[in-house]
């Protein structure tokens, strides 16, 4: 537990605490809004509500839960498509096991395999790959999602069944890349940022070069953080310190970790086996341009899109999933009309409420004594006014 | 199976060997579906696997039924408490335990936690064919010696063999009746706001060692299952505090899920503490890497009370002094509000629902 526990020192949180005070009252002092930060990341998100860390902020701050849960962000045209390939008769379907419970348009890949496809849950694209190797007489799917975080291990199992010769396995890829995702929400005239919290387990595969755009061209600070409550802290006080001093940079605050320059074995192998899609549809979102992986055509014989027929089908949102304004921090999870009502982690109509780390599910999963009175928000605004 | 001197004088039943010792009844190394045809092969498998080890006066007739003395039964109590339980668990032997003792230790529990006497079970196995005869010794065994440690006689069951596929080696049903004491009366309908929330040691055990066991993660840790009884630290716990308000052991969905049933129940609200949640560092270790909660890990031998806040240091004592509660530790309290919500006071002051599990826990990507 090393490098754990020592970041969930209560005496230490306080001391940050204290500081990012300071700092907040100093930058809302001419303002008639707090200080948005948005969170990129869906396990930032998660660790801010496990840890109750929106309430220890002073109302001068406010965060913004970005788009960073991979599986949140996967559109149900593309689970339908997963499906499909699960449903082929003699096909084993390998995933990770938080998308299992994704809804497609009918159903989910847990749902499915109730039906009677074999689909199996996986802890790594190896796992999926020994699989191939054990079922030969099979051809083994593996279902790859997520940001730049989990690409690296599926292009170097792809370039291991490759040196293997191993022909029954193929990836049904679904990476996506979370820059091009930011700067479509950053160019967004609704969205009112300040800063970013950047992702700490993609940064270890990038590194922090890629989001200096984000600085440069779009004028906003970003660090790069850990996971536990005084990473998260310390993030946030750089970032208001940055707005303080009116710079606009990116810091790492995960040194410990993220390298500037990333992983290079990683990238060198993600770079080998995919290639950047014109454009990937993101659930709530909407297409985003070069946003999403897909193999490269030397590694066709590994593509489940070319070995499949599959239905290729977009289907569209719930129409009174507000999951879009939600994703982009336009919205709070409870202004959703369907919040808690029709969309529950039970029953997920919106992206944002699939997976635990997505922001509905978070605020439904550790918040709803505070959304069942929204108006404990209130306050703080008030108290905000007053100061103005 | 024959009974050693040894087992003689600390086997509760005091069964005396009907029969002289000599080989083994069943020599197929495996099951087959003849073991479950209801005739001789059949006979034999339940008379040298579970007559031999689970023997006892109830057992051994083979009749169709268990028999029992009522007078002897109301001499303990007023009420009987009957229930049953299905155990399938993949693998079927694990660090600390196996098949077989959760499935007299989770009987065992059901019926304690009603403040009964627990007494008598049933034993209902599916067997897949081609299991290994000797597996299915193994896991005999195992039962013997557990329903020996929690005082228990298994005096029924039933065998049934499905075709290979049809099962996943083992299945065993448990079902067992205790005695309630007088006087006693034990629901998680009763809580009060001011009671106090106790738990008798380490939280996720059980379900980090099923889930490390299975071998799909490279990780390899020290730890092991928490499966044993707990009707010894019932005993205790009545002994001093009759007035026990709620007790549930804490196994599928862990203390958040038995947690909220209490609250749900009881239309209050329960508030535990972080910093008194005893959890292991590689329980903890687990579920950051999986990004598991280890407040939904299951449990095998833990057990939550409810107790007036009078009593507590009572009851906490008792269960120190026992020991399946040596670590036993004060959790959190009843509140009047919000009602039917478990909340968790982290170590920072700040405080976040503890809800009920949607599902299984999934292990996240990243």
């Amino acid at each position: 537990m090393k490098y754990v526990s020592e970041y969930r020192d209560p005496q230490k949180v306080d001391g940050v605490l204290q500081e990012i005070r300071q700092l907040g009252e100093a930058l809302t002092a001419k303002k008639e809004r707090p200080i948005k930060l948005m969170e990129i990341c869906g396990g930032h998100t998660h660790a801010i509500f496990k840890y109750g860390l929106e309430d220890l902020l002073p109302p001068t701050i406010e965060m913004i839960h970005g788009p960073g849960c991979p599986v949140c962000i996967m559109p149900k045209g593309r689970l339908d498509d997963a499906i499909a390939i699960a449903e082929n008769p003699n096909v084993i379907f390998t995933t990770f096991g938080d998308a299992m419970r994704v809804p497609g348009s009918k159903h989910s890949l847990l749902q499915a395999k109730a039906k009677g496809a074999d689909i199996r849950m996986v802890y790594s694209p190896l796992d999926a790959l020994q699989i191939a190797k054990v079922n030969c007489d099979r051809p083994v799917v593996f279902f790859a999602i997520g940001f730049e975080t989990t690409a690296p291990s599926t292009a170097l199992t792809v370039l291991q069944a490759a040196a293997e010769g191993i022909e029954n396995f193929s990836l049904f890829c679904n990476h996506v890349l979370v820059v091009p995702a930011l700067e479509a929400l950053l160019s967004n005239p609704d969205l009112q940022l300040d800063g970013f919290i950047g992702p700490g387990h993609v940064s270890m595969v990038i590194g922090t070069e890629p989001y200096r755009v984000i600085a440069e061209r779009y004028r906003k600070p970003l660090v790069v953080s850990g996971f536990e409550p005084l990473d998260l802290l310390q993030s946030i006080w750089m970032v208001l310190q940055q707005l303080v001093e009116q710079r606009c940079e990116v810091e790492n605050q995960y040194a410990r970790f993220v390298q500037s320059e990333g992983n290079p074995v990683g990238l060198d192998a993600m770079r080998q086996v995919f290639q950047v899609r014109e454009a990937f549809e993101w659930r709530g979102l909407g297409d985003i341009p070069q946003s999403g992986l897909k193999m490269r055509p030397e590694y066709a014989q590994f593509d489940a899109e070319v070995k499949f027929t599959l239905p290729h089908r977009q289907v569209a949102d719930h129409k009174a999933c507000a999951c879009g304004e939600i994703l982009k921090g336009v919205k709070k999870p409870w202004e959703c009309k369907v919040f808690g009502t029709g969309c529950t982690p039970e029953h997920p109509i919106g992206a944002c409420m699939v997976s635990s780390e997505g922001a509905c599910a978070a605020y439904y999963k550790y918040g709803r004594l505070s959304l069942e009175s929204p108006a404990k928000k209130q306050p703080l605004r008030q108290e905000l006014e007053m100061s103005t | 199976m024959t009974l050693t001197t040894n087992s003689l004088k600390t086997d509760p039943f005091h069964i005396k060997q009907s029969r002289p010792c000599r080989s083994p009844k069943v020599r197929d190394t495996e099951i087959t579906l003849s073991h479950g045809s209801g005739g001789k092969a059949m006979r034999d498998l339940i008379e040298d696997i579970f007559v031999g080890s689970f023997a006892n006066p109830a057992l051994t007739p083979l009749e169709d039924q268990a028999r029992f003395n009522l007078a002897d039964l109301m001499q303990l109590g007023d009420r009987l408490a009957f229930t049953t339980d299905s155990y399938v668990i993949d693998p079927l032997f694990f660090p600390g335990g196996d098949i077989g003792s959760l499935a007299i230790n989770g009987t065992v529990n059901d019926l304690a936690v009603s403040g009964a006497t627990p007494l008598y079970l049933t034993c209902s196995v599916i067997l897949e064919e081609g299991l290994p005869v000797e597996t299915l010794r193994q896991v005999t065994h195992s039962m013997k010696n557990a329903a020996i440690a929690a005082g228990v006689q298994i005096v029924t069951g039933d065998t049934k063999v499905v075709q290979r596929g049809a099962a996943d080696k083992l299945f065993i049903n448990t079902a067992g009746i205790g005695v309630i004491r007088t006087n006693v009366s034990i629901s998680a309908s009763q809580l009060q706001p001011g009671d106090v929330v106790l738990v008798n040691g380490n939280l996720g055990d059980h379900g980090a060692t099923i889930l490390l066991a299975r071998g799909e993660l490279a990780l390899s840790t020290t730890l092991q299952s928490d499966c044993q009884p707990l009707n010894g630290l019932i005993n205790a716990v009545l002994e001093v505090c009759p007035q026990v308000r709620a007790m549930r052991d804490a196994t599928r969905g862990g203390l958040a899920t038995v947690l909220n049933e209490f609250a749900t129940s009881s239309q209050v609200g329960i508030r535990i503490h972080e910093e008194n949640l005893p959890i292991h560092p590689e329980v903890n270790g687990v579920c950051e890497l999986l990004g598991l909660d280890p407040l939904y890990l299951a449990n095998e031998g833990k057990l939550l009370i409810v107790v007036p806040r009078s009593h507590a240091k009572t009851v906490l004592n008792a269960m120190q002094n026992h020991p399946a509660g040596r670590e036993s530790r004060i959790l959190g309290e009843v509140v009047e509000a919000p009602t039917g919500t478990v909340l968790l006071k982290t170590t920072f002051g700040t405080e976040r629902v503890v809800d009920m599990l949607v599902g299984d826990q999934l292990p996240r990507i990243c």
